[in-house]
């Protein structure tokens, strides 16, 4: 358990609560993995009300992000802004999410307008919300509208009751509030499993990076740990509407809470993956022991660990951040699943650990991760290879509500910054922002979270620090351009793309922005050379990213299908789509729905959300071929620099791939040459893959395409032939 | 600690372990809802029961199995969510699971087959306590 120096009285928090709006409903069991009704809360009118979902709901959007990307069309108009109270934070599992048999089915998605790319985001997430949410009898819950004061919005799923409360007294930051809404609603310690609560921090409040944090009470360690919805500043959002916390209740879980179609099928393809991970995981990833965090070395080996902002893959010091290191901080011998039945378990904790700095220094805490992004990031692209430096800045993130990719690539941003002479100590407040700076970047990370100071500034993102550089310092705005790492507003996440170019097209093709979850091909691409061409990439660019939304569609994690595979999956047709996984996706949802698809329809369920959400896309004034350009750091090197430290290669690749012979030329010469061919080719990989998905060679999606698609629904078809016209 | 242990010598393969079994914790004679099963082998017989080590309390996740007082695993039906975790990391996959029964069972050595074996193959052993696996490097 944490140990607190200035313990919080639960008992004074609970009596400030001041009951606004309260709704008793009827719980129904679930049929087939859906409660076949929404939840919609509007914190702004203390409104709360229910929405029923159809087939047709279902056979459009199918669920998860389908069903917040439909509510949240259906909620805001081409004019709102993420600010606009009309804006919403809406939060879903999928018909799949909660099962309990097969590892990472806990995943709650969730989307609203993002403050960083005022577009709509999505943004998946572990703990025991999402479940908890379907289980008492929701399939989504709408947030909408702007608190006068700070509220608790909170479902008790075991009486059927919802309610709205004036929350003065909380805890805003995380790792305090998680624990309060445990002591608060839950009946003693053996039911504090039985309490799920999404809240923002401090630094959600003062910053665009707001990441929101999902609570499950780990009971062996006696602490309401923390899962980030991390991208798209929906914890800025959250904040903004003055919620403190969004706190579920449910205590009846069970083996099919779901009511699922057939048990004994899941069961079967269930108890077959546990001995798949048992025997495998220590060969393969060793997720079960060091999480995502085992990439670290791995991407640094293919030079591919985003170091120095993107400038180079690899670094000497690697090893001191290295899985190695974290095997030994991380607590061994402990289910770390964030969701029941989870036995890949990435969800990592270094315990025990003693602040060194900021408002809770002296205070022994709990921490969940690293994973690789925030190593990756605070790690190599900060420059900072000091493991407690991480953890102590990762605690910090997530108490604060600050998604660490964006922190950790805003950062990495503004320290180039700095070494160019852009920003100066007189700027930053005396503070040197130099790469490898780590009490520095903590300084601007508490600063962030008060709203203070330079870190305040850091906390715009990118995208709007480029602006302010250029105007304010009169620093060259095409180099910001060339060296700020965001796409459509979103600062990218810790993987190198330079040398392959479908992993460009992942990153900038996404549609909420830098972030791969949609697509991951450098191996398939650069390592294993096996899409030479622009229409193999296309295939992958429409294939992966499709394959990769049914799991926000279904309430899934993405690891458990290739972090860990069978045997012999290097044996298959096709080994880059673990083959075997993918079946047993398409019989756990004929299982808990008693429907019949196969891989294809489970691809079309993909392709409907995704073109919607493209669409949506336009209707909000994005959309098109601009808003998929890339910042020139992530296809080649920015500077002389960056092209001497790989000179051999790029050289060669001039002659070998480009057929143009740099021999007797300048290296400012090969340098220009090397960008005109890099610049072409992403224009190229994106004609090939705007052809592959239906779309015009502006990025958007054909009026025959959503035919096809039967998602020709009026208000797409209105924002389409607005475009087309 | 006490565990129930198989001699392959003995052992004839004519089911009543698992007969008795099934009937004392299923109330049918089912051998694929028996905590003990014996299957044929090439060349005889292989059994297969809980060795009470432990594995499985390691990776449950809502803590429903643990050691009793005499050292023997025990599944907590009513706090058990079904998720086969243990099923699966059962280095002896002696961890069963069956058509009908939403959650899994196991061996708790109550002894009751070894009455019932024909042939005197089963018996319950004192064995060494386990090692204390989980290894908590900090307090909590």
């Amino acid at each position: 358990m944490n140990i607190y120096q200035n313990p919080y009285n639960p008992e004074k928090i609970k009596a400030a609560h001041k009951l606004l709006a309260e709704l008793k409903y009827e719980i129904k069991p679930l049929v087939k993995g859906y409660s076949n009704q929404t939840l919609y809360i509007n914190v702004g009118e203390n409104k709360i009300g229910s929405k029923p979902v159809d087939q047709v709901m279902k056979d459009k959007f199918t669920g998860g992000r389908g069903f917040n990307m439909k509510l949240l069309w259906d909620a805001v108009t081409e004019n709102t802004k993420w600010d606009s109270p009309e804006n919403e934070i809406v939060i879903a599992a999928g018909p799949m999410g909660g099962i309990t048999q097969y590892p990472g089915t806990g995943k709650s998605i969730v989307c609203g307008i993002s403050p960083l790319t005022g577009a709509p985001v999505d943004s998946n997430v572990g703990g025991y919300f999402g479940p908890y949410l379907k289980f008492s009898g929701w399939d989504a819950i709408e947030l909408q509208g702007i608190a006068k004061k700070d509220v608790i919005v909170y479902i008790n799923g075991d009486e059927g009751i919802i309610q709205i409360f004036e929350a003065p007294e909380e805890d805003t930051n995380s790792h305090l509030i998680a624990e309060q809404m445990c002591d608060i609603f839950a009946e003693n310690e053996m039911d504090m499993k039985s309490i799920a609560t999404v809240s923002a921090g401090k630094g959600a409040e003062n910053s665009f990076f707001g990441c929101l944090n999902f609570s499950f009470y780990d009971r062996r360690r006696k602490v309401a740990r923390l899962k980030q919805a991390g991208r798209g500043g929906l914890g800025t959002l959250f904040r903004h509407k003055n919620i403190k916390a969004v706190v579920c209740k449910f205590s009846g879980m069970n083996a099919n809470n779901n009511e699922v179609d057939d048990l004994e099928k899941i069961k079967d393809v269930g108890a077959s993956y546990h001995r798949e991970l048992y025997k495998e995981d220590d060969k393969q990833c060793d997720m079960r022991h060091v999480g995502t965090a085992h990439l670290v070395e791995i991407m640094d080996d293919y030079d591919l660990l985003p170091t120095h902002n993107y400038k180079f893959g690899a670094d000497p010091r690697t090893p001191k951040i290295s899985s190695v290191v974290w095997r030994e901080m991380f607590t061994q011998g402990i289910p770390d699943g964030c969701w029941y039945g989870c036995t890949m378990q990435c969800a990592k904790c270094v315990d025990g650990y003693i602040l060194q700095t900021g408002p809770y220094k002296g205070d022994t805490v709990s921490i969940d991760g690293p994973e690789y992004e925030t190593a990756a990031a605070f790690g190599a692209n900060m420059g900072i290879f000091d493991p407690h430096f991480i953890v102590e800045a990762n605690f910090y993130c997530d108490t604060y509500g600050i998604d660490t990719i964006s922190f950790g690539t805003g950062m990495a941003f503004i320290m180039e910054c700095y070494e160019n002479g852009i920003i100066n100590k007189e700027i930053t407040g005396g503070y040197d922002l130099s790469f490898g700076n780590g009490e520095e970047s903590l300084h601007m990370l508490h600063q962030m979270a008060r709203g203070e100071g330079f870190g305040k500034t850091v906390g715009l993102g990118i995208r709007r620090l480029k602006k302010l550089f250029a105007e304010k310092y009169g620093a060259d705005p095409k180099f910001l351009q060339d060296i700020g790492m965001e796409c459509k507003g979103m600062e990218y996440s810790e993987y190198m793309t330079k040398e392959s170019l479908a992993m460009q097209g992942g990153y900038g093709l996404a549609l909420k922005g830098a972030q791969h979850d949609e697509a991951w091909l450098i191996f398939m691409d650069m390592v294993n050379n096996q899409i030479p061409t622009f229409e193999d990439k296309a295939e992958a660019l429409h294939y992966f990213p499709m394959f990769r939304t049914w799991f926000g569609l279904q309430g899934l994690c993405k690891l458990p299908w290739n972090d860990v595979e069978p045997a012999n999956n290097a044996e298959t047709d096709d080994p880059a789509k673990v083959p075997a996984h993918v079946a047993n996706y398409v019989d756990i949802f004929n299982s808990i729905t008693g429907r019949n698809i196969d891989k294809h329809e489970m691809i079309l369920q993909s392709e409907r959300v995704y073109n919607f959400q493209r669409v949506f896309n336009l209707r909000m004034g994005f959309g098109t071929r601009e808003h998929d350009m890339i910042p020139y750091r992530s296809a080649g090197p920015v500077t002389l620099e960056e092209y001497e430290s790989r000179v051999e290669r790029y050289d060669k690749q001039l002659l070998e791939k480009w057929n143009w012979d740099p021999s007797g030329k300048t290296l400012e010469e090969r340098h220009q040459k090397t960008r005109e061919f890099r610049e072409d080719a992403y224009q190229k990989l994106c004609d090939a893959v705007y052809k592959r998905r239906g779309w015009d060679n502006n990025g958007v999606p054909k009026i025959e395409k959503m035919k096809e698609l039967k998602m020709d629904l009026p208000g797409v078809l209105e924002v389409l032939n607005k475009y087309y016209n | 600690m006490k565990v129930l242990v198989w001699d392959k010598s003995k052992c004839i393969g004519c089911g009543t372990c698992e007969q008795t079994c099934s009937k004392t914790w299923f109330k049918e004679e089912n051998r694929v809802k028996s905590r003990i099963q014996i299957n044929k082998t090439e060349n005889g017989f292989s059994g297969n029961t809980c060795i009470q080590c432990g594995e499985c309390i390691l990776v449950c996740p809502v803590e429903a199995l643990t050691r009793d007082s005499k050292g023997i695993v025990r599944l907590n039906n009513k706090t058990c969510v079904g998720c086969l975790s243990c099923v699966g990391f059962c280095p002896t996959s002696s961890m069963f699971v069956a058509p009908d029964e939403p959650i899994p069972f196991k061996c708790i050595a109550c002894g009751i087959c070894v009455k019932t074996c024909p042939t005197g193959a089963l018996s319950i052993q004192d064995q060494p306590d386990p090692l204390e696996k989980v290894f908590y490097r900090r307090h909590f």
